[in-house]
């Protein structure tokens, strides 16, 4: 058989086989060289930083660049007793030059998240220290306050040491090692990031299932109207949708607030009594009602491009054959929208567990999300690394629903508008 | 939608609940929009419906924040819409010609790994904005890119892109090859092919992929927060700090007039749509 495959020649002479295989690979290779420029772009510019952040969330190398000298007299250190004097002089040498540098604070904002009380006996020395005279500097560190006299103290600032560290990680789970290196859980209220994820989720899952109970009627109707009515009422899907975002944030500003539009009419309906105008603003409330009209169109059109390939005598052969209106719907038309239903609330799901914006303008305290406190700590904070940490968390999660929507329902089947 | 004459009462009585429900909805999401018209004409400084304006009251209506927007001394909009619609003019020049060529290989069946390369080219649509505004910020600061246009216009490029590959990629799937071999055969060059045939039939999905990319750059916030100095502001960042500080109506004005923007580029998707698939040959 392959003696005779072989015999087939192109007009040049090469056998059939080898001269196909090659276009074939031409072919590939033009194929990837039209889409490499795009694919490298995205490598260089957003691919490699996110992978950037994976290091940056795990480096912890402001309080070890912070104190060079005092870590490398620590290393003989056992940690049982409080150190040596050779420790204290080196710290002594360290906080010197940070004071110099004035970077005091940002060293004592750091090691107070290892250990509450440093950022009073840090100020509290650097008060002290300008006045302090050469040698025996253990006496004299010790003599500020007692707690510098406190070994655990020291202990912390050794825990630090490592220039990197998966202690962002825990922190944003409420988490932290201790001295004995288990996984403890912070103290009661001091607890805030776990509820911020459980909230994030919570609000995620609500808004996507008031996005499905409001957009399921609504898709239908556009699915089974007259092309001339459906096409006029798609306006109001379609007009939020490329509607700026702070534009619709703003008109829900206006409107939630107490002396706003929603409250003016409960109170002229007599729903509300006018001294005790319901507060919709800066609140939960706020951040589920704006979000949820936001997104709707995003479950709206996934939903409307599903019910308009089901054939309306499907419907119709349920009802001939003896089944409700209701039978029918339930049997025949739902099993048939459901991937529908999965694309949309997935999509939907995805871009509210990483709302930014509107949450921020009418959430208030209680209505952040988890993205919040990510542009809280870039921005405010400057604790880029607890950032990253975060945000590759969040990461995880969305990346992993991501799989789950491209197993379910294909990345390729992606529609717009 | 009528119904049939035979309907039993109690579903005629729920087909009216239903359509009461969609009435409901579709209220809901249409008339925020709404309220933000006659509150930019208000003349006074507040942000409520003026008993004057219930009246329609000609003196409680005046066009002095849109006369602000324009003329106002120290105004921040002026410039906020010229470095708009810079930066999204060139992000979307920068998205539509990366993400066309890659949809054109994407489209071949010759591609090795589509999947995996797919879901790299869609990514930044489907990671959060603000995880992509963090790690663009770690890049543009090292490369020295941060408070400056061009960091701004490359962040956009990356957002802009996944929009253009999804529609051109979605056009192409209707596209018969046969056309650009019968151009080779003639004796076309690829580059010449593409511009005479291909580009023409699948303009519809370009241009509609140029709005997507236009309007996520020109609505683009969160990653400009993190990049822009004071010079790279925006409308939608001005926007975002006068929603922050204080509510004034000249930001309403603005508001009419993105929206009024907003209208004109759903017209336009609108019609680029039906374009699309009256040359794809989907009737429907």
């Amino acid at each position: 058989m392959s003696s005779e495959t072989q015999k087939i020649l192109t007009t040049d002479g090469i056998p059939l086989e080898v001269s196909l295989k090659k276009v074939e690979r031409r072919n590939k290779l033009k194929a990837f060289l039209l889409v490499a420029p795009l694919l490298f772009f995205l490598l260089i510019v957003y691919i490699s930083p996110i992978i950037g952040m994976l290091f940056n969330s795990v480096d912890d190398r402001m309080v070890t660049k912070a104190l060079p000298k005092t870590f490398i007299a620590m290393e003989k250190w056992d940690g049982k007793e409080l150190p040596s004097e050779e420790v204290f002089e080196a710290f002594y040498i360290d906080f010197q030059k940070l004071i110099e540098e004035e970077r005091e604070g940002k060293l004592s904002t750091q090691l107070n998240y290892e250990k509450n009380g440093f950022k009073s006996i840090i100020k509290k020395l650097r008060r002290k220290s300008k006045s302090f005279e050469e040698g025996n500097y253990k006496e004299q560190i010790m003599a500020v306050h007692e707690r510098w006299a406190d070994v655990e103290y020291w202990r912390a600032i050794k825990r630090r040491a490592p220039s990197y560290s998966y202690s962002k990680y825990l922190k944003g789970i409420d988490m932290y090692q201790n001295e004995d290196g288990k996984f403890v859980e912070v103290e009661e209220d001091r607890r805030i990031y776990k509820k911020l994820w459980v909230r994030t989720l919570k609000i995620a899952f609500y808004v996507t299932l008031f996005c499905f109970l409001m957009a399921y009627p609504i898709a239908h109707l556009l699915a089974t109207l007259p092309m001339k009515y459906s096409n006029l009422l798609m306006i109001c899907v379609l007009l939020p949708f490329w509607t700026s975002l702070l534009v619709r944030t703003a008109s829900w500003m206006i409107l939630l607030q107490q002396q706003g539009v929603v409250n003016d009419f409960l109170v002229w309906i007599g729903l509300v009594a006018d001294d005790e105008r319901l507060v919709m603003m800066y609140n939960e409330t706020g951040t589920y009602i704006a979000m949820t009209q936001i997104l709707l169109p995003f479950m709206v059109l996934p939903l409307y491009s599903v019910m308009k390939t089901i054939s309306p005598s499907l419907v119709r052969a349920g009802k001939s054959l003896g089944g409700t209106p209701f039978i029918t719907f339930w049997k025949v038309y739902f099993p048939l929208t459901i991937p529908g239903i999965g694309a949309g609330s997935l999509l939907v799901f995805i871009l509210a567990i990483g709302y930014y914006i509107t949450p921020e303008l009418v959430g208030g305290a209680s209505g952040t999300l988890i993205s919040n406190m990510i542009a809280y700590h870039m921005k405010s904070t400057l604790d880029w690394s607890f950032a990253s940490a975060m945000g590759l968390m969040l990461l995880a999660g969305v990346l992993a629903i991501y799989w789950v929507y491209n197993k379910l329902v294909g990345i390729d089947n992606i529609k717009l508008g | 939608m009528a119904l049939p004459k035979y309907t039993e009462p109690h579903y005629r009585i729920w087909h009216y609940v239903y359509l009461f429900i969609c009435g409901c909805v579709f209220f809901f999401l249409i008339a925020p929009l709404f309220v933000i018209f006659p509150l930019s004409f208000n003349a006074e400084e507040f942000l409520v419906i003026t008993d004057g304006m219930k009246r329609l009251d000609p003196d409680a209506f005046s066009l002095r924040w849109y006369k602000d927007m324009v003329y106002g001394t120290k105004n921040p909009w002026g410039l906020a819409a010229k470095n708009s619609f810079f930066i999204a003019i060139f992000a979307t020049i920068g998205a539509v010609i990366l993400g066309t060529v890659a949809a054109l290989g994407l489209s071949s069946r010759y591609m090795p790994y589509k999947g995996i390369i797919m879901a790299t080219l869609i990514s930044p649509m489907i990671v959060p904005l603000i995880i992509s505004g963090v790690a663009i910020f770690f890049f543009m600061a090292k490369a020295g890119l941060a408070a400056t246009h061009t960091g701004i216009i490359i962040a956009h490029i990356i957002l802009g892109t996944p929009f253009v590959v999804i529609t051109v990629t979605a056009t192409l799937s209707g596209f018969d090859h046969s056309v650009t071999r019968a151009a080779a055969s003639l004796g076309s060059n690829p580059v010449n092919t593409f511009m005479k045939i291909t580009l023409p039939l699948i303009l519809p999905g370009v241009i509609s992929g140029a709005l997507f990319a236009f309007v996520t750059s020109f609505d683009e916030v969160v990653i400009v927060l993190f990049l822009a100095g004071l010079d790279n502001t925006t409308i939608p960042v001005q926007m975002w700090t006068g929603l922050r500080e204080q509510l004034s109506p000249t930001i309403l004005s603005v508001a009419t007039c993105l929206i009024l923007l907003s209208t004109l580029v759903l017209v336009a998707a609108e019609l680029l749509r039906r374009r699309s698939e009256r040359i794809r040959g989907i009737n429907r």
